[in-house]
């Protein structure tokens, strides 16, 4: 189109730099992105990030396997399940503890609720973006409290459960778990279908999300991206399915996978991925022994892990959550690295905003989905 | 002078006495306007969310208007020091003021209204343009980039949806023939004008929308990007002008809506067959003109909770490429028919307005996608290298 063409152009612009700061709306914690536009156009973006450091892995170091697992919580606020999930996975690997089968059960299905829950959360957030009002964060959130009313039955906490342990869970499951959390799957199933209605055929949405921060699956492997931003460009790599931890072997379920790596197609990975979560919650509440011990026998009172290291990934909400956990025996870990998706899919912010206009840079930022508690650790 | 009120006649000698009265009555109707608007929009839009509302102030949270309005007049009047002082400070103003003006023209029933002008029509449709001129000096004052970039967008959005607006108006104008509002509303005793010109009744809503600065045409006050927008350095009394213009003029132009193509105060019949003789003719003509306004009101909030933010491209997009020219088929082929007057005009009116709406929403419902304007992303890409290759060097 001959206007993009630079020497055709009749007057000097200069770029501005607007700043989207620390405090916004829309910038999902407390990020700041400044963007350097020409006019409409996105010419560069410096992200500055750190503002949530709380030293998270040095925490770690000192505190013992199971007082770790209360900073796992805090990493990702929106997956907490599935960061303890690694981290008592990588601790069990190193010690060499089997946790026994109702408590892997429990497990899975509390990190699957918690996948739905995440990405309600992204509904919610995402809808304000794009420039409803607000109603898609009241459905989302709806069926978010139903989530978490719930788990606060379960384990006493809304948000940061604490709750897993090395070897199994903390305590038993509450009375009529079962029946409570068949209802609780029917009942979020049927919310889904609000917003799913709200937004997925809005034409407006589409306008908006379509063909807008768009990543080609290479450039998105090259940056290390993973979950729903990696499956929206068409790679079908997730960690459940791929490298089968815990007992997601045996479960059957889809993992949906997008074909253009725009926004659009990330919004409709998460929504069917909550499907699915949710028929994983089903199968295993079939599957689940009826009673049974949540953690092994002989477990130490202090868990003391003999000199050993190993890395240990989960699939969370966000992407790939990873634990690199050095011991040098002792009953704390000697490093804990925390790998954060949210950190590795931000890299390609660049990427995909510039070109982009601005009225574009918001809702490109929030379907990344990051959590900043995650990046920055 | 002489107005009706309540079935008696008042007679006021002085006319600038009377013209005192009238103004403050529309003082009065503006802001008990805008009080109920601002409660109603939050009721409704809450119950579209799942959530209650305004529910303590007062009963059923009626009071929080009143609580509103009472902390915006006790905010510090604040101005960035290096915004030019008499723009930044008549803005508001000139926002705020011309809705105040398109109330005069207002019929609410056959004796009721501020004044009966012969162009009433055109006297509200100029006067509304004037606001956007208050937009711009707003946004320019202001010594913000939010408040530029909010500025110069609302002026390209307002000033590209006037002339779907215009067009609409123009094809109600040369259908009955007239300007003066009552004319136009008790032309439409026996049938509303929205039978036989749907498509400029949809025009006229979209360009409300726009007009409005309301969702989906929301950008100039987009919230979760350029916070607030135009308004985003004003406090206080100042800002609520804003406000208090945004919902007087949502109120005059979803009145001039019922007015001009659901048939105001007359239709079904209120002219004539609600004569009974006891109950004066105002009052079944102030309900049909509350209960149609009401209707268009809450639509348009409806409205707001449901549709996401176009972009600005997107948005002049619309206007110019899927809006403008059809009204413009619309209005040549009301002309062509309205001078030739075949047989059955009423009823090909009717047919060619339907076919038109439905082009337009074939071409909204399959084609939406391809309003962006932008080119593809590998030139954007490509010509942000070059900008900054050229820079560096």
């Amino acid at each position: 189109m001959s206007e993009m063409e630079l020497e055709e152009r009749e007057f000097e612009t200069v770029t501005m730099d607007i700043n989207m700061g620390p405090q916004h709306p829309s910038t999902h914690g407390v990020f700041r992105m400044i963007l350097a536009v020409d006019g409409e156009l996105v010419v560069d973006v410096e992200p500055v990030i750190g503002y949530m450091h709380r030293g998270g892995e040095k925490l770690s170091e000192n505190l013992d396997y199971r007082q770790g697992i209360g900073i796992q919580d805090r990493t990702d606020y929106l997956g907490n399940f599935n960061c303890e999930h690694c981290y008592v996975m990588a601790a069990e690997k190193l010690a060499g503890i089997t946790p026994p089968e109702r408590a892997e059960y429990i497990r899975v299905i509390c990190a699957e609720l918690n996948r739905v829950a995440s990405h309600l959360m992204f509904m919610g957030a995402y809808g304000t973006d794009v420039g409803l009002f607000g109603t898609s964060f009241t459905y989302g959130f709806r069926e978010r409290e139903q989530i978490q009313r719930f788990f606060e039955e379960l384990t006493g906490e809304r948000i940061m459960y604490n709750y897993f342990r090395v070897g199994g869970v903390a305590w038993e499951v509450q009375n009529g778990f079962e029946e409570k959390c068949r209802r609780l799957v029917r009942k979020v199933r049927e919310g889904i279908k609000d917003i799913d209605g709200l937004l997925t055929k809005n034409e407006v949405f589409i306008a908006r999300t379509r063909d807008v921060g768009v990543i080609t699956p290479e450039k998105a492997i090259a940056y290390g991206m993973s979950g729903p931003m990696l499956r929206a460009t068409g790679v079908p790599w997730d960690l459940r399915k791929n490298e089968p931890y815990s007992i997601y072997d045996r479960f059957e379920f889809d993992v949906p996978v997008g074909t253009n790596g725009d926004c659009y197609d990330r919004y409709l990975v998460r929504l069917e991925e909550m499907y699915q979560s949710l028929r994983i919650v089903e199968q295993a509440l079939d599957q689940m022994p009826k009673s049974g011990p949540i953690m092994p026998e002989k477990m130490p009172r202090m868990l003391r892990i003999p000199p050993s290291e190993c890395y240990m990934r989960t699939e969370n909400p966000r992407g790939e959550y990873g634990i690199y956990l050095i011991s040098k025996g002792g009953n704390h870990p000697y490093r804990l690295k925390m790998r954060s998706p949210s950190f590795c899919n931000l890299m390609a912010l660049k990427e995909m905003l510039i070109g982009e206009y601005v009225a574009d840079a918001v809702i490109i930022l929030g379907s990344m989905d990051i959590v900043l508690c995650e990046v920055d650790r | 002078m002489g107005y009706v009120l309540l079935g008696t006649i008042f007679n006021v000698p002085n006319r600038w006495l009377d013209a005192i009265i009238r103004l403050v009555i529309i003082v009065i109707l503006v802001t008990v306007n805008t009080l109920a608007l601002t409660y109603i929009e939050r009721k409704v839009i809450a119950r579209i969310q799942a959530r209650l509302g305004p529910t303590r102030t007062g009963p059923a949270g009626l009071l929080q208007p009143v609580a509103d309005a009472l902390k915006l007049l006790t905010k510090e009047d604040l101005r960035p020091r290096l915004a030019d002082r008499w723009a930044f400070e008549l803005a508001p103003f000139l926002v705020f003021v011309p809705v105040f003006l398109a109330f005069i023209a207002l019929p609410f029933a056959h004796d009721w209204g501020i004044r009966f002008l012969d162009l009433g029509l055109f006297y509200i449709i100029a006067v509304l343009a004037v606001n956007i001129v208050g937009w711009l000096m707003a946004g320019w004052s202001s010594d913000n980039k939010y408040a530029l970039l909010g500025g110069v967008r609302a002026v390209a959005q307002m000033i590209s949806y006037e002339i779907p607006l215009v067009v609409a108006v123009l094809c109600v104008t040369m259908v009955t023939g007239t300007l003066d509002l009552r004319a136009i509303i008790e032309s439409q005793n026996a049938w509303p004008l929205i039978l036989y010109q749907p498509f400029p009744a949809f025009l006229f809503i979209i360009a409300m929308l726009a007009e409005l600065n309301r969702q989906p045409f929301d950008i100039p006050v987009a919230e979760s990007e350029v916070v607030g927008g135009v308004t985003i350095e004003y406090s206080g009394i100042r800002w609520s002008f804003f406000q208090l213009a945004e919902y007087s003029a949502l109120f005059v132009l979803s009145l001039l809506f019922s007015a001009l193509f659901l048939g105001g105060y007359a239709w079904p019949g209120a002219l004539h067959a609600f004569d009974l003789g006891w109950l004066p003719a105002w009052i079944p003509q102030l309900i049909l003109t509350f209960i149609k306004t009401s209707v268009i009101i809450i639509a348009m909030m409806w409205f707001r909770g449901t549709f996401p933010r176009l972009r600005i491209d997107q948005l002049m997009s619309l206007a110019w490429k899927v809006l403008i020219p059809l009204a413009f088929v619309q209005l040549f082929a009301d002309g062509w028919v309205l001078v030739y007057r075949p047989f059955g005009w009423g009823l090909i009116l009717g047919v060619i307005s339907a076919v038109l709406l439905g082009i337009m929403a074939w071409a909204l419902g399959t084609r939406f996608q391809q309003l962006s304007q932008r080119p593809a992303r590998e030139e954007r890409v490509e010509y942000v290298r070059q900008l900054m290759a050229g820079r560096s060097s």
